[in-house]
């Protein structure tokens, strides 16, 4: 499903934020991606919904080639991907629903349906009861099920999860983290950076770990490695 | 198609100060175009009307028969740039210099003999006007052998046409010029709604909407603002018109409107500016977002 080949990626002003990274995640998979600020979680990020592109290797999503990409293209792209950031992201002025529903609209989806395709995903993301309610009238977790709820909507391959927790408290937290296995058991790839580090503890799932814009850990290569000697 | 028009109408209660400003702006900029151009058509129609009493006067020497004189008459009517030809004897000449020029009606009275010469007086078809053309004509007439001197105010013929060129070049380029000043200021207001709109445009983006589907309301916004401008500008026209006339106390009574197709066409012009300002502003800001 995605596919890095020695990505190297510079900055206009001259800084690598990748050197040379190499990984591949296949389907059904979680991955948490972690490290410092500014070790290059973020860019992976961009890279993966093509908000940019690679300045040297290939990055394959869901089978686009992200340098390679026309306007359209991108699009195209971003419809198979769910992407959640810390901030949330949604519009002040709409309610739970209509942010959901926006992301409907927007890929011209039919009218007829989205009313219904907007309420499985509220039910799915626990927030049903509060489908009428604006943005500042929810909770930082409730926001950030509204913008699971987004993300899901298009039914998408791949979700991208970029510090989807960073704002939210302790329970909080566990909620939209289970939501996030939950739509990984139900097949839905996720890629979720995060520098919480109790948070990758807890779990099993494959994870990469990011220094100074390499990549120094990855637990499937790291395990296959000490299984072989 | 029902969303764009949504999304595009949506600007409109999102930023209503944004909105008004810009409509008024259009609207201003095309009321005073179409002051301009209400002037430039009132001052064509007082220009026709003198141009339709442009006249040749041509003076016949004393003696010609009359059956020359109808002959002639017959063949300058035939001219193409000729509208009406028409024949004034030396008894008329008289009769009406008696009537125009109160002040000598003494003078005339006592003549033992009428010093008037009969005259053709030419008048030109329209279009035919110009300074031109009317010394041809002229210069045609000239040529018959019992014409004795041609007149035909030279001069203020060619004033009236110069004054013809210039209100049409002026309007012109105050047409342009404001019409730029409306486009400038229409991308001014879209690079704002643009700003205000980042983070909505930027989570578009995210979720897959296309380039098109993110510019297409803003051109229907654009197109709509120009509309309406239009409108707005027709209104102040109107108002503008009917304050001139009626105010004049009767001097300007006769001041004409646009008619239907130039209405149309303020409109239309309108809605590309409205167009052409947010196309231009959209493509530069939207990269930006």
């Amino acid at each position: 499903m995605i596919r890095f080949t020695n990505v190297y990626k510079a900055y206009p002003n001259g800084a690598m934020a990748l050197k040379d990274v190499t990984f591949h995640v296949s389907k059904g998979e979680f991955v948490f991606l972690t490290g410092h600020s500014g070790a290059g979680k973020s860019t992976i990020m961009k890279l993966l919904f093509a908000e940019q592109g690679p300045s040297g290797g290939e990055v394959r999503v869901s089978g686009y080639n992200v340098s390679m990409l026309k306007a359209d293209d991108v699009a195209r792209l971003r419809r198979r991907l769910g992407v959640v950031f810390q901030d949330f992201r949604l519009l002040e002025d709409r309610t739970a629903e209509e942010n959901v529903a926006f992301a409907l609209e927007v890929t011209g989806a039919r009218t007829d349906t989205i009313a219904a395709r907007v309420m499985r995903v509220l039910t799915q993301v626990g927030l049903s009861s509060k489908s009428r309610a604006y943005p500042r009238e929810l909770s930082g977790g409730e926001q950030q099920r509204v913008a699971i709820a987004r993300a899901l909507v298009n039914d998408p391959a791949i979700l991208l999860a970029d510090e989807p927790t960073g704002n939210l408290d302790e329970r909080a937290t566990r909620g939209v983290f289970q939501l996030l296995r939950d739509i990984n058991n139900g097949g839905t790839v996720v890629v979720m950076a995060t520098h919480d580090l109790d948070l990758v503890r807890q779990t099993v799932y494959r994870t990469i770990e990011m220094r100074d814009g390499s990549l120094v850990y990855d637990s499937d290569l790291d395990e296959a490695a000490a299984e072989a000697t | 198609m029902k969303l764009l028009t949504r999304e595009a109408l949506l600007s409109f209660k999102r930023a209503p100060l944004l909105s008004v400003l810009s409509v008024t702006t259009i609207a201003f900029s095309l009321f005073t175009v179409g002051l301009f151009g209400l002037v430039a058509i009132n001052l064509r129609e007082a220009l026709k009307g003198l141009e339709e009493r442009v006249e040749i006067v041509a003076y016949i020497f004393r003696g010609t028969p009359s059956e020359t004189i109808a002959i002639a008459t017959q063949d300058i009517s035939a001219f193409p740039e000729v509208r009406e030809v028409n024949y004034v004897s030396e008894e008329e000449a008289l009769r009406r210099a008696r009537a125009d020029l109160v002040e000598f009606r003494d003078a005339y009275r006592d003549l033992q003999v009428n010093p008037l010469p009969a005259s053709i007086e030419v008048r030109m078809k329209e279009g035919y006007g110009d300074a031109a053309t009317v010394g041809r004509v002229a210069e045609r007439l000239k040529g018959f052998g019992f014409i004795d001197d041609v007149r035909f105010g030279r001069e203020w013929v060619q004033k009236l046409d110069h004054l013809r060129n210039l209100t049409g070049l002026v309007g012109l380029v105050i047409g342009l010029a404001f019409a730029a000043v409306a486009v400038v200021i229409i991308g001014v207001t879209i690079r704002l709604t643009i700003l205000q709109r980042a983070r909505e445009i930027s989570i578009m983006r995210l979720v897959g909407a296309t380039d098109w589907f993110i510019r297409g309301p803003f051109l229907l916004e654009g197109a709509l603002k120009g509309l309406l401008g239009g409108l707005l500008s027709l209104v102040l026209c109107y108002a503008g018109y009917l304050l001139f006339r009626d105010r004049s106390g009767g001097t300007l009574s006769g001041l004409i409107f646009f008619r239907p197709q130039e209405l149309v066409l303020i409109i239309v012009f309108g809605v590309l500016i409205g167009l052409g300002g947010s196309m231009v502003s959209v493509g530069r800001h939207l990269r930006h977002v």
